[in-house]
This record gives structure tokens, C-alpha cells and sequence, in this order.
């Protein structure tokens, strides 16, 4: 029943400080919205980063070399054929506009690719047909589309069947991929694909610099790699300097590390606010011990104990800090969800809500501790005395 | 129920030493009304918080209901202050953001009393000095007298053994000075030890017992008999 009162008390003395205490509680405010929307846009976007890899398939390999010998097309099959290794295909990237008409599509990649690509990368087509290693064959002028470049050219109608313009040349689009988003440095949105022989001949060079290699299955993903990376030293007398083998699983992990430092870095920087607002906690408290000390001694003359002085400064600084902590999560969490609209991703997880409410409780017991003790230890006497 | 013996309490302002108390004899019964009268800067407060058990002594013994108060820890200081001793201060000394009935609350909330209970016995008490109609009342919108009675049923509430009272009159008129002598007055007679410090040796002699206190010593008067 004390502590109830007590609680009731502490409301009743921020409240005939509104203003000192609403400057405390901003301290505070500010360091725990800053903390979680700081920590919930790094999570959100390691989440993202996270998930799009993944999606590409933990047995995924990706290769580039860059030796004086050239990977050839023939060398998709012997790689395809090394142990532990199910597909493999080629990657190259064109510099050429794409058009139609006397629309031009910005920003747009255009990559060479076989018929194995697709099904490597995990992208699916809303319509139309994959290119066929008959359209390889054949160095046929035919195309598969991204969503941002079909809008871009074709006004959400149905690019399958229409021509557009790659480098000059007419070229007939056959199919159109489903949008995927952007994924390590390749938005499939934005692209052209093209048969890679047609691709070489734009390019004029046959040379291909990257490849895709799918694993059997995960556990064969090093296997595979090993055999590549064996395989690359043989045939183009590649070292280590001039090759690399890219598993999406070693790929994750550096990008975790990066992101996990990132995010206590963040973490790290928003606690710093919070510790002040902590000493704002503490330094009002002291004002208010200094000024209450008349009261601290009529009450110990009342036959309070040190405990109950205590209690009573320890829960007035709590409850501010509750207060503020509250305010400040909910702040966190409005400003964090506002985020969103502007193409942040925050997340939130009620971990980070917990561990923040907690701070706040946390830095109430430290910042409040050291003035209720002094107002407990307080002589009766000498407060009394005190104007 | 007060006994105290040799006690000595010094203060030291400067270099020089000031003996507020100078080795006081000092014994009061159960109910008694003893007035402590003296020039001022004699000792008279000093040997009030002494006795409410606010300060301690230099040295001296001092036993309140037969516990040695030399010997006894803060703890239980505060519980003999919360139990046997009710304090009306010159000033009043109300809880300035608590109304009239929280302000009688204050000790008994102390005590470890429910809310309940301790609500229905400060109002009782605020009924008994006659302010039952401004229970929630803040001391701001209180005369002083009122506020002294305020005071008053607070000391009372948790039934102490004895009353201290360090010039109760002090910041009031003559005649609401007058009614809370009255009030103390009808309380000793109800069994009520008292204990009252004042200048006014008018009031001082309509109580059973005077003490003067001369430079930190004191000389008992012979008992008056009212
Ligand atoms: N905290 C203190 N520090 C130093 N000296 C003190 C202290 N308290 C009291 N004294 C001194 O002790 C002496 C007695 O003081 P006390 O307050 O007991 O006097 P008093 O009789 O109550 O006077 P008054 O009638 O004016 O209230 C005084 O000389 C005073 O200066
Ligand atoms: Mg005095």
C-alpha cells in the first residue's frame, strides 16, 4: 500500500514540475526512439539484404576470373560435369542502349546469358518463354525483360511478341521476367537478357568474366568450389589474385559481420543519448533532494525510515524514467514506421522494445540511486532545519 | 517515561565551543504537562529534538519507555519517532503538495497502516480537532491555526506516548495561540503526556510543571498543581 502511495506521490511531484520534468523525459525520449529506430532501420535492412541473398539460394556459387585466357562457352559443360556441381552458366554484361521507338530506357543492363540462367538465379516469368539454348545456338535477336524496363518501354501492355531496339539492332522480346527487387549489385528489373552468343557479338569480345555455378545440393556447395576453383587453375593457369569463388553462404556471413558491427556501432551511438538523459535524470533528482530536504527531514521526523526516503526518490526517478521511456518507444516506433514511407526498412522486434524499456528502467535505478541515497542519509535535524 | 541523565550536547561554531546542553537532568512521568521556558538560544530546542530523538546526545544517558536511545540504530530511532513521539513545530511543517487529511496520513502510512484504515483514522482525527470539513484542504488555503491543528492531529494520529511541542504558538495570535493551548490542555487531561516549549510565561503557567532552562542547564521549578 506504501509503495502504491509512493508511486502516487512521485506523479503528484512531476506534475508541479511539469516543465523540469518534460525536459528530463525528452533526455530521455530522445535517447530511446533514437535507439530503436536507429537499431530497427539497421535490422530492417540487414534483414533485407539478408533475405534477398538467401533467396538466391545458400547453393549458389558465383565466379569471376580475370586471366589472359578467357572462359569459353565450351567450358560451361566441362564445369557443369565437375563433381558436386549441377549447373553452371555464363554472365556478361553489354554496354548498349535499349529503345523503342524514341523511348529510351535509362538505367538499364543488358547481359548475355544461356538457358541454364534463370533457373540458377531462381527468377520466374509472368509471360512469355525462357531463352533456349536453341536461341544460343542460333544467336537469335530475342529478348527477356524486367518489369521496370517493360513499363518503361511498353507502358504496362504486353511486351511479349514486340520488337525494341538493343544497340541498333531490332530484337524481338519473348518473354517477361516477374519482378524480383534488387539483389547483390543486379536489379532483374532493370535488365535485358539476351542469348550470350548474340550478347558476344554486340560486345565484340567473347570473353566470359562471370559465371553461376548451382551446387547439388548445399552440402556440396565446397566441394563444388574447391572443384572449380581447380578447375580455373588448370585450364586458365588462374591463382587466387586473379579468381574467386564466391559461395552466397561466405557472401551472408561477411555481410552479417558488417551489418552486426554496423548495428552496435548504432546501437552503441544512441546509448550515448541515453546516458544523458540519465544524468538529466540524476541532475533533477539532486535539485529536487536539495529542494525538498525540509520535507525529507518533516517526514524522517514522521518516523520515515532511510528505506522509505529512499524508496520514495528511487521510484520518483523511475517513474519519470518509465514515463520517458514510454513515450520514447512509442516515438521509436512512430518515426521508425514513418521511415518506412520514405524507403528505409525498419524493424522493430519486441526484443529491442524490451531491451530499450529496460535501459530506461535500468538507467532510472542507476541516475536515481546515488540522489535518494543521499536525501535517505540525510540528519533529520539538519533537514528540519533548512528553509 | 523519560529519563535522562548528564546529558551534554555541544556545538562548535568557529573555535569556539557552544554548550547548547550542559549535563541535564531531565525526567517527565506519564501524564504530564511540562513547559519548557527560557531565554533564547538556552538549549530549548536542542533538548527537544534530543528528547523526539532527532539528534543524539554528546554524551549523557536518555531512556524513552525504558530503550536507550544512545544504543538504539537508525532503524529503530525512526520507529520510536513513528511510534512513541508526536512533534507540533513553530511552523507547522505540513507537507505543502499533500491536502489536510494526506498530511495526517503521513505517519501512519509509516506505521504500515492499509490505506483504508489510515484514511478513516485521519479523518477521525482531523474530525477531533474540528477541521472534518477541510480534509481536502491544502496547508496554502489553511489559516495557521489551522494548519497547527492540522499539526496537531497529525502527531496524534499513530497514539504516541508523548507530545512535543517546540513553541506552537509562536507563528499564531494570541487568541488562536490560545486555543491550542486549549486543545493541548484538554488532551493532558485525557491522559496525554505533553511536553511544550514556549516564551510565554503565561502559557507556561497554566501547565502542571514549568523547567527553566538557563544556558544549556536547567532548574526544575516545583510542581505546580492546576
Ligand atoms: N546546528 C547548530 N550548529 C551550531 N550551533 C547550534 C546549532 N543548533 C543550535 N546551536 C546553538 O545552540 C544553542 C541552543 O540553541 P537552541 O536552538 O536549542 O536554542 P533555543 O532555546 O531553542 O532558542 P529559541 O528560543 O530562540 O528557539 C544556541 O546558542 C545555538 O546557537
Ligand atoms: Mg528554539
Amino acid at each position: 500500500m506504501k509503495f502504491l502511495r509512493t508511486i502516487t506521490l512521485a506523479f503528484k511531484n512531476i506534475r508541479t514540475n511539469k516543465l523540469r520534468s518534460s525536459l528530463t523525459m525528452l533526455g530521455l525520449i530522445i535517447g530511446i526512439s533514437s535507439v530503436i529506430i536507429l537499431v530497427g532501420i539497421g535490422t530492417g535492412t540487414s534483414r533485407d539484404i539478408t533475405s534477398k541473398v538467401s533467396s538466391l539460394g545458400t547453393n549458389i556459387l558465383t565466379v569471376s576470373v580475370n586471366t589472359d585466357k578467357a572462359l569459353k562457352l565450351d567450358d560451361m559443360n566441362k564445369i557443369a560435369q565437375l563433381p558436386g556441381v549441377e549447373l553452371a552458366a555464363p554472365f556478361i554484361n553489354v554496354n548498349a542502349t535499349v529503345s523503342k521507338g524514341t523511348t529510351t530506357a535509362g538505367m538499364v543492363s543488358v547481359v548475355g546469358i544461356d538457358e541454364n540462367y534463370l533457373g540458377i538465379r531462381n527468377y520466374t516469368l509472368s509471360t512469355g518463354r525462357s531463352i533456349s539454348f536453341i536461341d544460343v545456338d542460333n544467336k537469335s535477336k530475342v529478348c527477356v525483360i524486367g518489369t521496370e524496363v517493360s513499363q518503361s518501354l511498353f507502358n504496362n501492355t504486353n511486351p511479349v511478341g514486340q520488337i525494341l531496339k538493343i544497340a541498333g539492332d531490332n530484337y524481338t522480346v519473348i518473354g517477361l521476367l516477374q519482378a524480383q527487387g534488387s539483389s547483390m549489385g543486379t536489379n532483374a528489373d532493370s535488365t535485358v537478357l539476351l542469348p550470350i552468343t548474340t550478347a558476344k557479338y554486340i560486345s565484340g569480345s567473347s570473353d566470359i568474366k562471370t559465371l553461376f555455378i548451382k551446387a547439388n545440393n548445399e552440402s556440396s556447395v565446397n566441394f563444388a568450389k574447391l572443384a572449380t576453383e581447380n578447375y580455373l587453375r588448370t585450364t586458365l593457369d588462374a591463382s587466387s589474385d586473379n579468381m574467386r569463388v564466391t559461395t552466397q553462404q561466405s557472401m551472408l556471413d561477411t555481410m552479417q559481420s558488417i551489418q552486426n558491427t554496423l548495428i552496435l556501432l548504432l546501437a552503441g551511438i544512441a546509448s550515448i543519448s541515453l546516458i544523458v538523459g540519465g544524468i538529466g535524470v540524476m541532475n533533477v533528482m539532486l535539485v529536487s533532494v536539495t529542494e525538498r530536504t525540509k520535507e525529507i527531514g518533516v517526514r524522517k521526523s514522521l518516523g520515515a525510515k532511510r528505506s522509505d526516503i529512499l524508496v520514495q526518490f528511487l521510484i520518483e526517478a523511475l517513474v519519470l524514467c518509465l514515463f520517458g521511456g514510454t513515450l520514447g518507444i512509442l516515438a521509436g516506433i512512430g518515426l521508425g514506421t514513418a521511415a518506412n514511407a520514405f524507403g528505409y526498412t525498419f524493424a522493430y522486434s519486441l526484443n529491442v522494445v524490451a531491451l530499450a524499456f529496460g535501459f530506461a528502467v535500468l538507467v532510472g535505478l542507476v541516475f536515481g540511486i546515488f540522489p535518494a541515497y543521499r536525501a535517505s542519509c540525510l540528519n533529520p535535524i539538519d533537514a528540519l532545519r533548512q528553509d | 517515561m523519560i529519563s535522562m541523565k548528564e546529558v551534554s550536547k555541544t556545538y562548535l561554531m568557529g573555535d569556539t565551543e557552544v554548550k547548547a546542553l550542559d549535563k541535564v537532568n531531565f525526567s517527565v512521568e506519564k501524564g504530564e504537562f511540562v513547559a519548557i521556558v527560557g531565554p533564547s538560544g538556552s538549549g530549548k530546542s536542542t533538548l527537544m529534538n534530543m528528547l523526539g530523538c532527532l539528534d543524539v546526545p554528546d554524551s549523557g544517558e536518555y531512556f524513552l519507555d525504558g530503550i536507550d536511545i544512545n544504543n538504539s540504530s537508525d532503524r529503530e530511532l525512526a520507529r520510536i519517532r513513528n511510534h512513541k513521539i508526536g512533534f507540533v513545530f513553530q511552523n507547522f511543517n505540513l507537507l505543502s503538495k499533500l491536502n489536510a487529511l494526506e498530511n495526517v496520513e503521513v505517519p501512519l502510512m509509516y506505521k504500515g497502516m492499509s490505506a483504508k484504515q489510515s484514511r478513516k483514522l485521519a479523518y477521525e482525527y482531523l474530525e477531533k480537532v474540528g477541521l472534518k470539513d477541510r480534509e481536502k484542504h491544502t496547508p496554502k488555503e489553511l489559516s495557521g491555526g489551522q494548519q497547527q491543528r492540522v499539526a496537531i492531529a497529525r502527531a496524534l494520529a499513530c497514539n504516541p506516548q508523548i507530545i512535543l511541542a517546540d513553541e506552537p504558538t509562536g507563528a499564531l495570535d494570541q487568541k488562536t495561540g490560545q486555543e491550542i493551548i486549549a486543545m493541548l490542555k484538554e488532551l493532558n487531561q485525557n491522559g496525554q503526556t505533553i511536553i511544550l516549549i514556549t516564551h510565554d510565561t503565561h502559557i507556561a503557567q497554566q501547565v502542571n510543571r514549568q523547567v527553566n532552562i538557563i544556558d544549556g542547564q536547567i532548574s526544575d521549578e516545583p510542581r505546580w498543581n492546576h
